[in-house]
């Protein structure tokens, strides 16, 4: 902890560099609502993707994230427009928050016992739910946009505090809280060795199993938050698109961050500032007008350039 | 006399600085069978891997077949030929044995297309030469690892080697097989292919070895023909003291330990069995006791301790503890009713590559550590620092990540990891395999000196030295069953020897 990760640093160098670059060229760079609009785009998929570095971490994937992320936002209007929580407003905001995070976390559930107690690949057992998560969602608000005005729950996308997104600041807690439980807890500890080497954590009495189920229902309750955020965000919730490919941006971004596919890292800051650098990169490109998809094709090219400077790792 | 095939002269190299290799010096001749010898970390890897075109030497001269060469990569070493048979294999086990043996280099029809026919044809003449008697159109991994390996070192020898390098070739095979694999080197030797063999079996090299390079510290310190040496005149070589010292010492740690008084039974297994390679064991294990467990590859040594640790499950007999009977379902369970094991397979079941040697060594003793799921890291960092101390782990820092390590101070990090908890019952499987003498000396006095505080250990070795000098009582395994117990002092090699082979009493 005391060195920095010399991965960490690079990404930290290649940040700096792009921040320079942007004051330089790009106009109307330095003023607080470039800083917002930005936080407020990268802090879903931050989110999404801390979550994604302990599924990683772990050894496994998960495809089911974006899925989640729309189950999650198909339910919380359908909880705050009910009759219910139109008449107990309070408890129907918390209800509304509460219960698609709970639901979200059961999908993480379902996730963690196929893989831990079933042996079904993650990259299979996810993409059960990626298929059929989306359709649930679907099915709940039968296909329909559901529009809202609900001031206290749109808040969550689209408010402030101190002049940042609230967003922002969640994604922030969020890295914050995991890298410590990545590195504080007995959970964190079991992790990495899980994914380093899960028979050796086997006879050294790790509890594998939990280990793993409590990865994935992290991961998924932290999709769900990030399906939230993105309804509240556009005081619409339309189960077809929301968390669409979060799953591949959730991937990229981790894996620039320096997290090893093969498992055993969790390198928490890196996720973070991985997504801040593929956002901040596309901001650049289409700021400086450049077209979207030239856009993808740099972020690609970033993504490859991460992975080559990753080769070699293991001796 | 003629020139040697390979004469390699003060070859040195650093890494970041630091002098793996300061002056080494490696002679082999034409059709000899070559070992070097030494401590982990004394230049035996960096000097072969200059060899073998991994690493780039600093200086010194590489002398092949007469000429001055500089073999920059493992193929050019390979095209020269220098051919390496890896501990690990690296053949393709779903494909068959001719596939394999013509990897990379398959002849071809005026097609252009594989010419199966003198495929198989150069199989049969390979496995022939060294009397491999089997269905070459059946997968790779069918076969047992032994053949696995006589594939590769047939397939290798097929490719016009004039010097094969076996990298510890028997860790994973029986008795036989090791006959059958010394009965391949020698048709080698006698058909003028030099192998340069290398082991930490002292044993295998005067059976199979002409010629011994021994490394210190770096530097070559000996050369000689192995007719001319005692296994103690080896082990002095390596270690850098003299032979007279040794032999008073005694040539195993664990000697000198005295049975502790009146020790309580820990674990006692009552005709325990899993399945087929483990039918019956009856063992007592008890405080303040060595008890080793002995019997051939494949006699059920490795099952019982996985059935002791709860590994495998029973389907008959009774453990006991304390008394009463107990069911140990997971490794969780086992640790926490006061068991730890310590792996023979250290890569695959015992380390974490990623993670310190702090992270590694508390590992099994996280759960103690924490408090509401929190590790207490001060308190950590002080039983790490007890235990670098207490066994000698050699490590920059606790935070450096344990892969970076000798294999015997890996070993000894996962030797700290058990010894942690504070086991009631220590099972160690082949616990000094695969390190340098000097570790292997120091493992196990610290084992000794955990037995006179009262734990109990089942001491599962290959090595009767080890088993008759370290162990109160021997168990002799055969066929997955325990067939007799002899008690020390007074085992010698040949009762042992019998009762492992013969099964009844000696």
């Amino acid at each position: 902890m005391t060195r920095l990760d010399p991965r960490l640093a690079g990404l930290l160098v290649a940040l700096a560099a792009l921040l320079v670059l942007n004051v330089a060229i790009t106009p109307n760079f330095l003023n607080m609502q470039t800083l917002a609009v930005n936080a407020s785009q990268v802090a879903t998929i931050a989110i999404v993707a801390v979550g994604m570095t302990l599924v990683i971490a772990s050894g496994g994937i998960d495809l089911s994230v974006g899925s989640v992320m729309a189950v999650a936002g198909a339910l919380a209007p359908m909880i705050f427009l009910s009759g219910w929580a139109v008449a107990n407003p309070g408890l129907g905001l918390v209800a509304s928050i509460v219960l698609p995070l709970l639901a979200a976390a059961a999908c993480g559930l379902f996730n963690g016992v196929l893989i831990a107690h079933l042996g079904v690949q993650p990259i299979i057992a996810t993409l059960i739910f990626f298929i059929s998560g989306r359709g649930i969602a679907q099915v709940l608000t039968n296909g329909q946009l559901q529009t809202f005005t609900n001031p206290d729950f749109t808040w969550l996308g689209t408010g402030r505090i101190l002049g940042l997104p609230v967003q922002g600041w969640i994604a922030l807690a969020v890295t914050v809280v995991i890298a410590l439980v990545v590195r504080r807890t007995i959970y964190g500890r079991y992790l990495l060795s899980v994914g380093g080497n899960e028979r050796a954590s086997v006879l050294a009495g790790a509890p594998v199993a939990r280990v793993k189920i409590a990865t994935y229902v992290i991961a998924a309750t932290l999709a769900g938050l990030a399906g939230l955020i993105v309804v509240a965000q556009n005081s619409a919730s339309d189960a077809a698109r929301i968390g669409q490919l979060m799953e591949l941006d959730a991937i990229a971004a981790a894996v620039v961050g320096g997290a090893a596919l093969s498992g055993g890292r969790a390198p928490i800051l890196g996720t973070l500032l991985g997504a801040i650098f593929i956002q901040l990169m596309g901001y650049t490109l289409i700021a400086n007008g450049i077209s979207d998809e030239m856009t993808l094709i740099v972020t690609a090219a970033i993504i490859a350039v991460a992975v080559w400077l990753q080769r070699g790792r293991r001796v | 006399m003629t020139e040697p095939l390979l004469q390699m002269t003060g070859i040195t190299k650093a890494f970041g600085g630091v002098p793996a290799l300061a002056e080494g010096n490696l002679s082999i001749l034409a059709g000899e069978v070559h070992s070097v010898v030494g401590q982990n970390g004394a230049g035996k890897s960096t000097l072969i891997k200059i060899l073998t075109g991994v690493y780039r030497r600093d200086g010194g001269t590489v002398r092949w077949q007469g000429r001055e060469v500089d073999l920059r990569s493992p193929r050019e070493a390979q095209a020269a030929g220098i051919a390496t048979i890896y501990q690990e294999l690296t053949l393709v086990p779903q494909r068959t044995v001719i596939e394999n043996i013509v990897l990379g280099y398959e002849p071809k029809t005026r097609f252009g297309m594989i010419d199966w026919k003198a495929a198989e044809a150069r199989t049969r003449a390979v496995l022939d030469r060294f009397g491999i008697d089997i269905d070459p159109h059946r997968p790779l991994g069918s076969f047992p690892t032994a053949i696995q390996q006589l594939v590769a070192i047939g397939r290798a020898a097929s490719m016009e080697a004039k010097l094969l390098i076996m990298d510890e070739p028997t860790s994973s095979l029986d008795e036989r097989e090791v006959g059958v694999l010394f009965g391949v080197i020698r048709a080698l030797k006698a058909q003028g292919t030099s192998v340069l063999y290398i082991s930490h079996f002292l044993d295998e090299i005067f059976d199979v070895c002409d010629g011994v390079t021994t490394l210190r510290d770096g530097r070559t310190v000996g050369s000689a023909r192995v007719a001319e040496l005692t296994k103690l005149d080896l082990i002095a070589l390596m270690l850098g003291r003299s032979a007279e010292d040794i032999r008073r010492a005694g040539m195993t740690e664990l000697a000198g330990s005295a049975r502790a008084a009146g020790g309580e039974t820990v674990l006692a297994a009552e005709g325990l069995t899993t399945g087929r390679r483990l039918r019956h064991l009856d063992l007592t294990l008890r405080a303040g006791e060595i008890v080793g467990l002995a019997g051939l590859l494949g006699s059920g040594r490795t099952e019982a301790a996985r059935a002791l640790f709860g590994m495998d499950r029973p389907t008959g007999g009774a453990l006991r503890m304390g008394g009463k009977a107990v069911s140990l379902s997971n490794p969780r369970a086992a640790i926490a009713a006061g068991l730890a094991f310590l792996t023979e397979d250290r890569k695959t079941e015992g380390i974490i590559p990623d993670l310190s040697v702090r992270e590694n060594l508390t590992l099994a003793l996280l759960p103690r550590l924490s408090r509401m799921g929190v590790v207490d890291e001060a308190r950590e960092r002080r039983i790490v620092e007890g235990f670098i101390k207490a066994i000698g782990i050699k490590a920059a820092h606790m935070d450096q990540p344990i892969r970076e390590l000798s294999g015997g101070n890996q070993q000894k990090v996962l030797l700290g990891r058990w010894l942690a908890i504070e086991p009631k019952l220590l099972i160690l499987d082949e616990p000094t395999r695969g390190v340098d003498v000097g570790a292997k000396r120091e493992i196990q006095a610290i084992i000794r000196q955990r037995v006179e505080q009262g734990c109990a250990v089942l001491l599962i070795s290959s090595e009767f030295e080890e088993l008759i000098e370290g162990a109160h009582d021997i168990v002799v395994m055969q066929d997955g069953r325990t067939t007799t117990r002899l008690s020390n002092p007074g085992v010698t090699e040949d009762q042992l020897i019998h009762a492992m082979a013969a099964g009844g009493a000696a």
